[in-house]
């Protein structure tokens, strides 16, 4: 389907990515949206609560982000497309529920704004250290969809995309964005609405008695229904059978957990993106996504000028993980150079899917702004010595 | 003697009740002299005469003993987190305006870890009707003090006696501006049927509290004798106080329990607000919010 004229800015804007995402939001049908104030994600709801009143949305400014988090849970089951906002601090009171929507298979979506932490760390400074959080941060297992964007037009992009992956999949999808890229003002595109492809929610056309809640489709996903059609759905976070009913078993748990996870790992290659330059013939690549996929280009245009074969790919979607990719990429090069503002997580994934076939190397920051290309570049450097 | 089982005994009249709930799910979880079950059948009681659409009536939990009636009730039903069945019955509310949202769920659940919820759908006025069930204690996981322990009674984390004060919780849900405000105990059955009839007519946040036997883990640690013992105690002690200063409404270890109907007004809702002011403000320019 396509997108709803009535809320697309149609045309080039200067806005910053933060704002960006909100039309990314609007244009994707998203007219419920619940947030409690945190910077550096606070625009994102400015500009959903100025916009709201005029297209037919409703914006609450809930009490904390727990229940921010949770109130568009709802919304959902009442049949609307539903996202939050937040960063750091409230990322971290909203892990509950981000296993409620994956638990309950609720599509919805959840955007942070990163910036240095632990804790308090640093309100208004960038940092990607929420990434292992954004995979893992719920107990128990479950699959999600992670997405970062790089640019305000990307904000715009992907928020869209997120929307789509979440009702494809019924799945909670993160956006996760840095400070950088949500305070960065550029020139963002907003294609015509009928340029913009929505996924639709994947409503269950059979009779009303065969109807089971929670029986999968073929690709693992089951389809959705709404309150208030007759279908008097129960739909709860304990374990449970096709019925939505809870059945405490290991048998209950193995059915229904293992699919929550294969719904994301077996659907993995429709899902990854990244964007590949240079990798052909390159002794070194350079992995990186977010704000330090921009950072890392001067670094990687000197040690090429200097006859250094360097490749660059960047993660657009990071969970799912680009493993088979990662696998096949590091039987051929020498070495993998990650530069991520936090002291390790994504390499993590790098290193397990490299499985001793290429080195790979770190470029850690703390926090509090981008990496010195400089620091890159020395990186890609000495990664070749010895 | 197989044969005569299987006969319908024409003498016992059909259970009313049986339609509101999901029979393939009984026997339920709630141990004997419960007072949950009572509520729940007050609960279809008031659905039946209420004359609502079923279709339109949706009911969130939290988790806890009274958190799984979202399980047994058969209407669109959700067994959210512990909580914030709040939190998630406004998003449901304000995302349809033409359901009808109950919260069914327990003290601990409502007034210690969703307290904040409670206080602020209460001040927003969102369009909720919520049975809250008082049974002094965390029953599901093991007889533990809640914010609604009387002081000097036992529970598993208090071995000595509570001295903590509880809320007062028909004061606490007034005073954030509830609309509709009752309490009754699981002994008074037509007066919660009626009043929960009378808060699911009602326009904006009701709060009905309804105190109930724990005889498991209340009851038996406290000395206070099983399921029955209460209700003896419940009718001897409770006092019908129709509009009383929600003050005084203060419960006392095996004290004197007042009764009633407290609040009953009528304040526009979350949406009636938005939208009235948003017209105001924007005029014809302003599609007034309908979901």
């Amino acid at each position: 389907m396509k997108a709803d004229p009535k809320g697309v800015l149609t045309g080039a804007i200067f806005i910053d990515g933060d704002h960006a995402c909100a039309e990314g939001a609007i244009a994707a049908g998203c007219r419920f949206v619940a947030g409690y104030p945190i910077t550096p994600s606070t625009e994102v709801v400015e500009r959903i609560a100025e916009r709201f009143p005029y297209i037919g949305g409703i914006f609450v400014q809930m009490e904390d982000e727990i229940a921010s988090s949770i109130a568009i849970q709802g919304a959902v089951w009442a049949g609307k497309k539903a996202m939050t906002v937040t960063s750091g601090p409230g990322f971290s009171l909203m892990m509950e529920h981000i296993g409620l929507s994956a638990m309950t298979e609720t599509p919805c979506v959840f955007v942070d704004v990163q910036r240095g932490g632990p804790s308090t760390g640093l309100p208004t400074l960038p940092g990607q250290a929420d990434m292992m959080q954004a995979r893992w941060g719920s107990h128990g297992d479950y699959g999600i969809i992670a997405l970062c964007p790089n640019s305000p037009q990307e904000c715009f992009d992907l928020t869209i995309k997120a929307f789509n992956l979440s009702e494809q999949y019924r799945v909670p999808v993160l956006l996760m964005m840095d400070e950088c890229v949500g305070h960065m003002t550029e020139r963002v595109f907003i294609p015509p609405a009928e340029e913009i492809d929505l996924y639709p929610r994947r409503y269950y056309e059979g009779n009303i008695e065969d109807y089971l809640p929670f029986k999968p489709d073929s690709d693992l996903v089951p389809p959705i229904v709404k309150a208030g059609d007759g279908y008097h759905i129960h739909v709860t976070g304990l374990t449970h059978d096709e019925k939505g009913y809870p059945v405490m078993t290991p048998v209950a748990q193995e059915k229904l957990v293992h699919r929550l996870v294969d719904k994301i790992r077996l659907n993995a290659d429709k899902i990854v993106e990244y964007k590949e330059d240079e990798i052909e013939g390159a002794e070194v690549v350079v992995i990186t996504y977010g704000i330090t996929s921009r950072v890392a280009i001067p670094a990687i245009e000197q040690a090429r000028k200097e006859g250094i074969k360097v490749g660059h790919f960047r993660l657009i979607v990071a969970w799912p993980f680009p493993e088979k990719r990662i696998r096949e990429i590091a039987e051929k090069v020498k070495t993998f150079v990650v530069p991520e503002i936090n002291y390790g997580q994504i390499v993590l994934e790098v290193e397990r899917h490299s499985a001793g076939k290429a080195r790979v190397k770190l470029v850690p920051h703390g926090g509090g702004s981008v990496h010195n290309p400089k620091d890159i570049y020395n990186t890609i450097k000495k990664s070749l010595e010895g | 003697m197989e044969e005569n089982l299987a006969e319908i005994d024409e003498s016992i009249p059909p259970n009313t009740v049986e339609e509101f709930l999901r029979m393939d799910r009984i026997p339920h979880i709630w141990c004997p002299g419960c007072g949950i079950g009572t509520t729940v059948n007050c609960f279809a009681n008031a659905l039946a005469q209420s004359q609502l659409d079923l279709k339109k009536v949706a009911v969130v939990s939290g988790i806890g003993c009274t958190g799984r009636v979202a399980g047994y009730i058969n209407l669109d039903s959700f067994h959210t987190t512990h909580g914030r069945a709040i939190p998630f019955a406004t998003g449901l509310k304000l995302a349809n305006p033409e359901l009808k949202v109950v919260v069914y769920s327990g003290d601990g659940d409502l007034t210690a870890i969703g307290g904040n919820h409670l206080i602020h759908a209460a001040r927003r006025n969102v369009d909720l009707t919520v049975i809250l069930i008082n049974n002094f204690i965390y029953g599901m996981t093991g007889g533990q003090v809640a914010p609604t322990t009387p002081v000097s009674a036992t529970a598993s984390t208090t071995p000595y006696g509570n001295f903590e004060d509880p809320f007062n919780i028909p004061h606490l849900a007034a005073s954030c501006g509830a609309v509709y405000v009752a309490r009754w105990t699981a002994y008074h059955v037509r007066h919660v049927t009626k009043s929960i009839k009378e808060a699911l007519m009602k326009k904006g946040f009701s709060l009905i509290e309804i105190l109930a036997p724990c005889p498991t883990l209340y009851s038996r640690r406290n000395k206070l004798g099983d399921g029955l013992d209460q209700m003896i105690y419940y009718k001897e002690n409770s006092e019908i106080r129709n509009d009383a200063d929600t003050k005084t409404l203060g419960l006392t270890f095996q004290g004197k329990i007042i009764v009633g109907k407290f609040v009953d007004k009528d304040q526009p809702t979350y949406l009636d607000r938005m939208n009235e002011y948003y017209s105001s403000k924007f005029g014809n320019k302003f599609v007034p919010y309908k979901g």
